[in-house]
């Protein structure tokens, strides 16, 4: 499949339908008659969505079109004023997900040690100190992560606190993982290395990746599908496949599909700035 | 308060050398010039005494005389009245801060009476306890208490939201959210308020002791030795009184440094 990714010419892109509730494909996030209203306005009316079991998603749009909100309305963190979200056929209280914030400074607990930071969720799940350090331990030898586990998060680099933002994540083995602007903090250097580390861990575990980014470049490199998204009262604008094979380094950012289809994406978003508000 | 304690906190830190003598520069020069103006003459004396005849009979006094039942008597009330503060400030100030409604309406009532001059209450506290402990005591705690409600309060209502809202993203219970996450989250502010409120039970404990009867204390000390012109002694208790304050500030900056370690990082 790789191979005939790379040979596919970029304009033959092909634009996924407006979602059915019949697809064949096994079912993932289904977002149906979402309606979210604020200050006043509609960010969100009547909106529909179906996301696949396992495929990397990452949300890009103008500016105030919602994408945190659209997480944090799926995930539950924010109220919905209308509509309802299914995961494979259950209501999305019933699944396990965790949630990966942008400011890693503000979402770590600075009193616990990394290693209590990631633990938290299992001490919140009632497992005992034996079966926490197990997972853990696990969970480390998985990434081959190289953290000083013992120190506070205001000890650690930006990469290393969002590194055990994103392990604390994963510590409870989420169906869905929300990212929103992971490495929005980070320098390029380091977002680079930190868009490495989160394939790898995509290619590992497979789990349904929603990522919220506001730099085009990161929303291609990481996404199996990329969701554009209109000025306000939201919708889809265009889902854009990425068939490009993965791991996508840094030097797969210059090759000529990936350029072309992020130029695609990028026309796709300046036609919908161009509509005004 | 807030600049000493930034202060005190550099210093706790400190490098070099340097760094660890510069803060005696200043205390060691107002000695020397002191000495000096006592020394040639331009100061009188009688009105103010040299360093030297002053610590003598201040370590006469702490060591043989009444001052060191006087410092203690001090700082049981302050003690006492700090403990009172504490125990009360803290829960209420969480309870208050709690809830966005209860903080808005309250939030008058508590700024209003902070604002007020504590001494300015005397004769109500004298009214309501009478002339002994219990006034002095209860006026110090009164205004400790305030500080201390307010700085708590604010702490509990000024939690960052995201911290709350990753730990309700794994799903934490709203009790778990509080004990786990908003009471450690509010501790460096609660600390503010701990010891600006027992600066200010100091404060209000040696007044008190001046004016409201009393037979010990170091504000009673105080003004006994002005009327008796016992002024070494009076500038002696008032040099060890600063250095009860300085003393409390800074033993509670370690604790803090302690318990809230990640506190501005």
């Amino acid at each position: 499949m790789n191979q005939e990714a790379l040979q596919r010419v970029p304009t033959t892109m092909r634009v996924v339908d407006a979602p059915r509730a019949s697809d064949a494909v096994p079912r993932g996030v289904e977002i149906r008659g979402l309606t979210k209203e604020f200050a006043g306005g509609y960010i969100y009316r009547n909106f529909d969505l179906d996301l696949r079991d396992g495929e990397f998603v990452s949300i890009f749009g103008p500016n105030g079109c919602g994408k945190s909100t659209l997480i944090n309305v799926i995930s539950g963190l924010m109220p919905m004023d209308g509509g309802a979200v299914m995961f494979k056929g259950k209501p999305i209280a019933e699944t396990k997900l965790s949630y990966v914030f942008q400011n890693y400074r503000d979402a770590l607990f600075p009193w616990m040690r990394a290693l209590g930071n990631i633990q938290y969720p299992l001490k919140l799940l009632g497992l005992d100190k034996k079966t926490r350090d197990r997972r853990v331990e696990a969970l480390l030898a998985e990434f081959d992560i190289r953290i000083d586990l013992h120190r506070y998060p205001y000890e650690l680099s930006g990469g290393q606190q969002q590194t055990i933002s994103i392990l604390r994540a994963l510590i409870t083995d989420p169906e869905i993982l929300f990212l929103d602007e992971p490495f929005s903090a980070l320098d390029y250097e380091m977002t680079l290395f930190m868009r490495e580390r989160l394939q790898h861990v995509f290619m590992k575990r497979r789990n349904t990746m929603i990522f919220v980014s506001h730099d085009l470049e990161e929303a291609v490199q990481l996404a199996d599908r990329v969701l554009l998204l209109t000025r306000p009262p939201t919708r889809v604008a265009e889902m854009v496949p990425v068939d490009l094979p993965w791991p996508r380094d840094a030097k797969s950012l210059s090759n000529a599909e990936f350029v072309a289809i992020k130029s695609h994406c990028l026309d796709v978003f300046s036609r919908e700035v161009g509509r005004g508000p | 308060m807030r600049a000493s304690a930034d202060i005190g906190l550099k210093r706790l830190r400190g490098a070099s050398w340097l760094g660890r003598v510069q803060p005696a520069v200043g205390p060691l020069l107002l000695l020397a010039i002191w000495w000096l103006a006592a020394l040639t003459g331009l100061l009188n004396t009688r009105l103010i005494p040299g360093p030297g005849p002053t610590f003598a009979t201040t370590w006469q006094a702490l060591v043989h005389g009444t001052m060191s039942h006087d410092l203690a008597r001090t700082l049981m009330r302050v003690l006492y009245a700090f403990a009172i503060a504490a125990g009360f400030g803290v829960p209420l100030g969480i309870l208050i801060g709690a809830n966005e409604r209860v903080y808005r309406s309250v939030e008058f009532l508590i700024d209003f009476f902070r604002s007020t001059p504590s001494t300015a209450l005397f004769p109500l506290f004298m009214l309501m306890f009478g002339l002994g402990e219990e006034s002095k005591v209860g006026l110090a705690a009164f205004a400790a208490f305030l500080i201390i409600v307010f700085n708590v309060a604010y702490g509990v209502l000024n939690a960052r939201k995201t911290r709350i809202l990753a730990a309700r993203s794994m799903g934490a219970s709203r009790l778990r959210i509080f004990g786990d996450v908003i009471f450690l989250e509010t501790l460096p502010q609660t600390f503010v308020g701990l010891r600006a409120g027992v600066s200010i039970a100091l404060v209000v404990v040696v007044v008190a002791e001046m004016f409201i009867g009393g037979t010990d204390g170091m504000g009673h000390r105080i003004i006994e030795d002005q009327y008796s012109y016992n002024l070494k002694d009076m500038y002696g208790s008032l040099l060890v009184s600063g250095a009860v304050g300085y003393g409390l500030n800074y033993m509670f900056l370690l604790i803090e440094r302690y318990f809230v370690h990640w506190a501005g990082r």
